[in-house]
């Protein structure tokens, strides 16, 4: 303990400028890291039942991940803020629901508007979270907590009250082919996840309202001080996030044809995962979209792993826990180990 | 400090027109509300495990953490319990093995937030999925449902002469000690001391580490303990036993005044926040509505518990500015 806070006071000694870089050793650290894990799964499973290792294998990973890093995407801006969305799984069973159901009574509409909807859906909900934390300065774990449920409860009241089940069969082909379509022989799914992914990766890495959102999660009264709109910055990633999870919510209806009230549950806790095993830092701050589809790969890539050894799914869930907290302790190691580093090489110069 | 009291105060008694507003909408609602069956039994019952795990989520909550994986660690002591039983072992092995399954659990939580000061919300979301997905992995999708009267008495069964569960009895016992740990014993302190400065209750002796890691350990036990009940209660060892129960937990330690950030809250308001719930979800069953729209109201009741005292306080606040200035041109 003593070790602990003496290292304390002597990272709070050190300038500003070897802070930006042990951020940045410990993302690049974190990143290699990952894709050695990732490499290291596919050599094992590989080694066991060859078939994994086919390039059809390989999409069907991706096909898995591409909505969850959708919703990953989303929720490292709303993290990077040092909040939390854990609605997400709610807002995705929504607004799927709902689009399916649009879908199901006006077949002949045009799927741009169908979209639309969804999308805005999500909007609006993520900015309903937003507005309870930035301005109503509830803290975002209790109020996206509550929405969870609340927006879970909206989908089996809307439920009661239509249908209580949408199969593939009641919704128009062209809303299903949203998913199946192949785009230079590249399934549609993985390509908007992939444009997604980049578009945010780069407005993160180079905008300046990108970095803002850095600064109001390593130092949010700082942040304040040099005049970021802190608020509304909160604001705006919630809005994001919801955004994000009405395509994906689009998106998931499409790809599974039918849903029901309890589509999506538990999704929260796959975004989680993948973005604290991306090496987002949960407090907010550090943590890049390359990290957190690394990670999203990763489980990925196992959930595949345990259908093609014919382990049971039951595991699924143990090994998202599992993930989750392996990375955190790993995170915690390679931090403590990367500070003394940093430190005795001070001590040299 | 007078205000934080004066504040704390009309807060519980806010909590009491709650429960009051609630009852007289039950009885309105529903004949049966106001029924002896329902108000000693039905209505009691169906709280009490999430009553139990209240208790030390209202310790960790007020030493400035969380346990978000108690509902998980219920359910893994639930179906632990189950397959011991229906593997042959007496029933008093089963349930202490199941208690022990509990505190082994909610120690990995504690030490891995006090050794290697990770953050315990993150710590307990990944041991949510953990315990859940070992509950699993344990069972698969079987029940065990075959329990011994003696053992389903416990969750079916009344106290003689009376039609209250054995559970609230239990809860009862637990009341008063968690009431004297946190409000009579230094201990109690030093919770509140941790809560409201980390450092400084460090600095002024108290080991914070170990308190936090007892309390998780504490939370463990508990939940486990409430896992030994709803066994009980619904002769049936399930591994999706109580999912999601965590959120009304943490909902009814909130609405009870506990401040999310750590060092304020009483355990008064937690046992009343406790009973508005319990009444809420009762007439809401009365009037059969299911409990995932039931959920929906949990979930508002949360938000609002929290947005609700600072709405009112932004509007004290702009109040006092006001006086403030009219007092400034006064005497102008």
């Amino acid at each position: 303990m003593t070790t602990t806070s003496q290292d304390l006071e002597r990272t709070k000694q050190r300038n500003q400028l070897s802070q930006a870089r042990l951020l940045g050793l410990v993302n690049r650290v974190r990143e290699l890291g990952l894709l050695v894990v990732l490499l290291l799964i596919i050599l094992i499973v590989g080694i066991q039942a060859p078939r994994f290792l086919s390039i059809d294998n390989f999409e069907q990973i991706l096909l898995s991940i591409a909505i969850l890093v959708i919703v990953a995407v989303g929720e490292t801006l709303v993290v990077l803020t040092r909040n939390v969305d854990l609605s997400v799984g709610s807002m995705v069973g929504l607004t799927a629901f709902v689009t399916a159901y649009f879908f199901k009574q006006l077949p002949g509409i045009n799927l741009l508007l169908g979209i639309l909807l969804g999308c805005a859906l999500g909007l609006v909900l993520g900015m309903i979270n937003g507005l309870i934390v930035s301005f109503g300065r509830v803290p975002a774990i209790v109020a996206t907590l509550g929405t969870l449920y609340v927006y879970r409860g909206l989908v089996f009241v809307f439920a009661a009250n239509t249908t209580s089940q949408i199969n593939a069969s009641d919704v128009p082909g062209g809303y299903l082919a949203l998913a199946t379509t192949q785009i230079l022989g590249i399934p549609s799914l993985i390509l908007i996840a992939t444009v997604i992914a980049v578009i945010v990766g780069y407005f993160l890495h180079a905008s300046p309202t990108g970095r803002q959102l850095y600064a109001v999660g390593s130092n949010p009264d700082a942040a304040t001080i040099i005049g970021i709109r802190r608020d509304w910055l909160v604001f705006a990633a919630f809005a994001a996030s919801g955004l994000l999870c009405g395509l994906a919510g689009v998106l998931w209806g499409a790809r599974f044809g039918t849903v029901d009230a309890t589509n999506a549950t538990g999704l929260e806790l796959a975004v989680i995962a993948a973005v604290v095993v991306g090496g987002v830092n949960i407090f907010g701050g550090s943590g890049t979209i390359l990290g957190v589809v690394l990670g999203a790969m990763v489980l990925g890539t196992l959930q595949n792993a345990l259908n093609i050894l014919n382990i049971s799914q039951f595991w699924l869930q143990a090994l998202y826990g599992a993930a989750i907290l392996g990375a955190v302790v790993l995170d915690a190691f390679i931090t403590r180990w990367l500070k003394r580093y940093i430190l005795s090489r001070r001590k040299k110069v | 400090m007078k205000r934080l009291k004066a504040l704390l105060i009309s807060w519980d008694a806010l909590l009491v027109a709650l429960l009051l507003i609630g009852a007289v909408i039950g009885s309105v609602v529903s004949p049966y509300f106001l029924s002896s069956y329902n108000l000693e039994n039905a209505l009691p019952s169906n709280i009490m495990e999430i009553a139990i795990m209240a208790l030390p989520m209202t310790l960790i909550i007020i030493a400035g953490e969380i346990d978000l994986s108690v509902a998980s660690v219920l359910g893994l002591a639930s179906v632990v319990l189950g397959l011991l039983w229906e593997s042959g072992h007496p029933m008093w092995l089963a349930i202490g093995v199941a208690l022990l399954v509990g505190l082994v659990a909610g120690c990995l939580n504690g030490l891995l937030v006090t050794r290697l000061a990770l953050p315990s919300l993150v710590v307990t979301i990944g041991t949510l999925a953990l315990y859940r997905g070992l509950a699993y992995v344990v069972l698969g999708d079987k029940a065990v449902s075959d329990f011994p009267t003696a053992f389903t008495n416990l969750g079916f069964g009344s106290i003689p002469g009376t039609q209250i569960p054995w559970s609230v009895l239990i809860f009862a016992i637990l009341v008063v000690i968690f009431g004297v740990v946190l409000h009579v014993s230094r201990w109690g302190r030093q919770i509140y001391a941790m809560g409201n400065n980390k450092e400084a209750a460090r600095f002024s002796g108290i080991n914070v580490g170990r308190v936090k890691l007892i309390l998780f350990m504490l939370s463990g036990v508990i939940a486990a303990l409430a896992g030994v009940i709803f066994t009980s209660r619904f002769s049936s060892a399930r591994p999706d036993n109580a999912v999601g129960f965590e959120l009304t937990v943490v909902t009814v330690v909130l609405l009870g005044g506990v401040n999310i950030f750590g060092g304020r809250g009483s355990l008064l308001g937690v046992v009343l926040a406790i009973f508005i719930v319990g009444v809420l979800e009762n007439a809401l069953s009365l009037v059969n509505i299911s409990g995932d729209i039931q959920s929906l109201t949990i979930g508002l009741l949360l938000i609002l518990s929290v947005l609700g005292p600072n709405i009112a306080r932004r509007i004290q606040v702009a109040i006092a500015h006001r006086r403030l200035a009219m007092g400034s041109i006064k005497q102008v």
